[in-house]
């Protein structure tokens, strides 16, 4: 009878009888000193942009964003559709407003999970993103950042930079490709 | 009680010895105005790197053996050229009979920049050289024995051989487009991959024009040789040099 | 197949051919950019490639980790000997769902196994939506690198093909414009696919959960909005514990194009309520890799193409000119692994200057097992011309008398022969360089003239 792709698999390795080698600890590094202007700097880098709770007020009043969708109790009441059973039918979501976890200065990736998401589509498939985080929640890199998640367990979770964006058309940078079409962040 | 004076066997690669005589003279006559005792093997023929780099290694233990008998007596070996000192150090074949000559040798072989700044520890060679001149950083010399920091790497910058070039006067170092890109020699590449090699040649060629050198300066006659036979077939406005022969002028 | 060969018909469209080079070379730029922002850089490459060579050497042990993990979090783990057992277990799965259109995001695993071929025989339509991916796709050629897939082609290639296939304005270059065509014609196959594939950049044995990193969001649109995803890696994809992709994440898009971090970088632990969540770990030759402790560490790679952006050859001849689903200085220690006699030429087609090696992310030595692919080679081989010719050049080297003859003889021949002869087509030095000039003596004559006592 044939040997099963992971006997087989599992076998070769273990034939070879390798000596292990050492698992490094990772050192804790040198963060930048203004967490909040790095974390501004990075995401502007990306193409976002942190926005004031005002501001974004004031942008949803003056701009006509026809379906918008809030997990965040501090925008809750923009929201103006019902959240569907099958994420398709947020295909034509123009503003999704979630909570991010926490941030890592250094990159402006926000790390979302499960708790944050009340479909994991919500902030891919929306035109245009914003995530509301705390100013205490801004670590210094992504060493920190994975320290903050721990051993968590979520079903999916997701470090989000910037606005959904290519360059593969001769190296031009175009921002939204297939995700989110702008990234706002909202900084409590 | 008369102090031990080093004894330096002096190691010029093969094609060095059959078209650019003068680079090694000028290798001699540096080292021995820097007050060092070196003596030339007559004997010496190559190192065996074009047979090694082409997939020979293992063919190529008579050339070897044949070097480690040839400089296993000398205190120091010294070569103007990164590529030939790499070989010998890391891509020789081992020969286990010879095995202490061996290690003695790949102990003990050095670049001629970088024995002079760490073994003679000389810190630069004054005297006047006024003309604008590109650093070709030779690639073996460069990531190999790490003569310089390479653009690579996230490391303090340093250059043993412009240091050494650092109090020369009138000397401007122009900074290149693309400070250490390959010059396309490569050894048999240069034929094998022809069309590349040339390309590459005329690409480090055209950076230095463009920045208005004069010479350009390097440390391996194999990258010099490739640049030179471009240069002289494109009529390019542009000399090329060893540094060893800048020095040995310059030095009093 | 002969990289020489196919360089040089490269370099014909010089224009061409320069543009190709200064692309790529601004991406190295970029990355040398970023990279000078991270005091700690040097120390984060150690980290990874300790990491790495710890993981390769307990893999059994990891690989079981995982499995064991991701199937308690619902994820349902598959093993694939080769690239047809792995196209078999995806066809099944398709089978079973009565699939006929799927949506794909880069995994160049996938090309490797050649999946989209497999699935169109079996009439499934495959929807490439890395926007890179699709344009190929479109022009039917595979990637010509591994991480942008579409960096030979020029703007006015992209509209051309997009009037044909979308629509789009003929002679319309403007990329916004030729993007946003895509997003359209992408977003309406991600809401209709009920199967996605996507790759994996880094799969946790600890907690038996996969990352996926992209820049455009197409992974997630695809599965996210899909019933099914299946996820494809290589065995080497792996790591021991979360807190590793600290490290990784960090290294991973520097290296890659200069970006501190790509957009999206998903992490999938469990399938969403009454969703699939497929993970299927793939050999295909990489336990043999393992198996040659001169090559085993090419393992370590993590697929960020920055030798390929670096490479001064890579950059003068194109990825298709390797021949190898991955190109450049990595496939040319990977290939050989896989088809000697194929791959024969990569390991030469480079001057060996070892740039490859100093960006590499996991510090993989790949120019010294460039070097090492050229000795095995050459035994392979066995008796051939070239290899005469150089056991010939060992025997003049061995014997001074013989080097010295050799060489007066070189010297007197060159002196005299006529230019026709030296620079007739067969000399290959000559098509582009002029020989060095022929001194009087050699440096041994002169040296026994004026120095020798003896």
């Amino acid at each position: 009878m044939k040997m099963s792709s992971k006997a087989s698999i599992l076998a070769a390795i273990k034939g070879l009888n390798m000596k292990e080698k050492p698992l490094p600890e990772i050192p804790d590094f040198v963060v930048p000193h203004d967490l909040l202007a790095t974390y501004t700097h990075s995401l502007n880098t990306n193409k976002g942009t942190v926005v004031s709770k005002e501001e974004l007020e004031q942008l949803i009043t003056e701009t006509a964003f026809p379906k918008i969708y809030s997990s965040s109790p501090t925008f809750d009441r923009f929201t103006n559709c019902q959240l569907p059973q099958h994420p398709a039918d947020f295909a034509d979501l123009d503003l999704a407003i979630i909570e991010g976890q926490f941030a890592s200065a250094e990159n402006a990736a926000i790390w979302v999970d499960e708790s944050n998401l009340d479909l994991r589509a919500i902030p891919f498939i929306t035109a245009h993103l914003v995530i509301v985080i705390r100013k205490e929640n801004i670590v210094g890199n992504m060493h920190e950042a994975y320290e903050r998640i721990g051993l968590t367990k979520s079903g999916f979770g997701v470090f989000i930079a910037g606005p959904s964006k290519t360059a593969d058309i001769e190296q031009s940078l175009v921002i939204g490709a297939h995700g989110a079409m702008s990234l706002r962040v909202v900084i409590l | 009680m008369k102090k031990d004076v080093p004894h330096i066997g002096l190691f010029i690669p093969c094609y060095i010895d059959q078209f650019y005589p003068n680079v090694a003279i000028a290798t001699l006559e540096l080292l021995e105005k820097l007050g060092c005792k070196v003596t030339y093997p007559l004997n010496q023929t190559c190192c065996g790197q074009p047979m090694s780099n082409a997939g020979f290694e293992a063919d190529s233990s008579g050339t070897t053996s044949k070097f480690i008998r040839d400089f296993a007596g000398f205190d120091y070996i010294v070569a103007p050229s990164g590529s030939c000192v790499m070989h010998v150090k890391e891509h020789s074949p081992k020969v286990d009979k010879l095995h202490k000559n061996q290690e003695h040798v790949q102990s003990n072989i050095y670049e001629l920049s970088e024995f002079i700044t760490d073994v003679l520890k000389v810190d630069s060679i004054k005297g006047s050289f006024p003309h604008k001149i590109g650093f070709h950083a030779s690639c073996h010399g460069l990531r190999g024995l790490r003569l310089a920091s390479d653009s690579e790497l996230n490391e303090p910058k340093f250059n043993k051989t412009l240091q050494l070039m650092k109090d020369l006067e009138g000397l401007e170092v122009v900074e290149l487009t693309r400070q250490d890109e390959c010059c396309g020699f490569g050894g048999t590449f240069a034929v094998s991959e022809e069309a590349i090699s040339v390309q590459m040649g005329k690409d480090r060629i055209a950076d230095h024009l463009d920045k208005g050198v004069e010479i350009i300066v390097g440390g391996d006659m194999s990258c010099i040789m490739h640049m030179q036979g471009i240069a002289t077939r494109d009529k390019d406005k542009v000399q090329l040099m060893h540094f060893a022969e800048i020095l040995n002028q310059v030095i009093s | 197949m002969s990289h020489p060969e196919n360089a040089t018909v490269f370099l014909k469209d010089k224009a061409r051919a320069k543009w190709h080079d200064d692309t790529l070379w601004i991406v190295r730029q970029k990355r040398d950019v970023t990279i000078h922002q991270i005091p700690e850089w040097e120390n984060l490459r150690e980290l990874a490639s300790q990491i790495k060579d710890h993981t390769l050497s307990k893999l059994d042990f990891y690989l079981e980790e995982l499995e064991k993990n991701a199937t308690a979090n619902g994820i349902k783990v598959h093993w694939a000997e080769n690239a047809e057992d792995h196209n078999q277990i995806i066809g099944k799965i398709l089978e079973e769902k009565n699939c006929k259109t799927i949506v794909k995001s880069k995994s160049i695993l996938t090309e490797e196994c050649h999946l989209n071929p497999f699935l169109e025989e079996r009439g499934i339509d495959v929807v490439d939506t890395d926007l890179g991916e699709r344009i190929i796709q479109f022009l039917k050629q595979p990637p010509s690198h591994i991480v942008m897939p579409a960096i030979h082609l020029k703007k006015s290639d992209i509209s051309e093909i997009f009037h044909e296939k979308l629509h789009t304005e003929k002679g319309n270059l403007d990329p916004v414009y030729l993007t946003h065509a895509a997003r359209l014609h992408l977003r309406e196959k991600f809401l209709q696919a009920k199967v996605a594939i996507t790759g994996v950049n880094f799969a946790i044995a600890e907690t038996g959960e996969f990352v996926v990193c992209t820049n455009e969001g197409n992974a997630d649109m695809g599965v996210h909005l899909a019933d099914t995803h299946i996820a494809c890696m290589g065995i080497e994809k792996l790591i021991p514990r979360r807190k590793d992709l600290g490290v990784f994440l960090r290294l991973l898009a520097r290296s890659a194009t200069g970006q501190s971090i790509t957009n999206y970088n998903s992490h999938f632990r469990s399938p969403s309520p009454g969703k699939e969540l497929h993970l299927i770990l793939v050999n295909n030759g990489r336990t043999k890799q393992l198996s040659r402790e001169k090559f085993r560490n090419s393992l370590k790679c993590i697929r960020c193409g920055a030798c390929m952006n670096t490479c001064p050859i890579y950059r003068r001849s194109g990825g298709f000119s390797y021949g190898s689903t991955v190109p450049g200085p990595i496939g040319s220690i990977l290939s050989p692994g896989l088809d000697l006699k194929k791959y024969s030429t990569l390991p030469f087609a480079s001057t060996l200057c070892g740039s490859c090696t100093d960006v590499c992310p996991v510090k993989i030595n790949i120019h010294e097992q460039l070097y090492e692919w050229r000795q095995e080679i050459t035994k392979a081989q066995g008796a051939s011309l070239k290899g005469l010719s150089m056991k010939l050049a060992n025997g003049i080297f061995t014997s001074p008398l013989a080097y010295k003859i050799s060489g007066k003889l070189m010297r007197a021949s060159l002196k005299t022969l006529p230019d026709s002869v030296i620079y007739n087509p067969l000399n290959v030095w000559g098509k582009g360089r002029n020989l060095p000039d022929l001194p009087a003596e050699s440096f041994k004559d002169w040296y026994k003239k004026n120095r020798n006592r003896a």
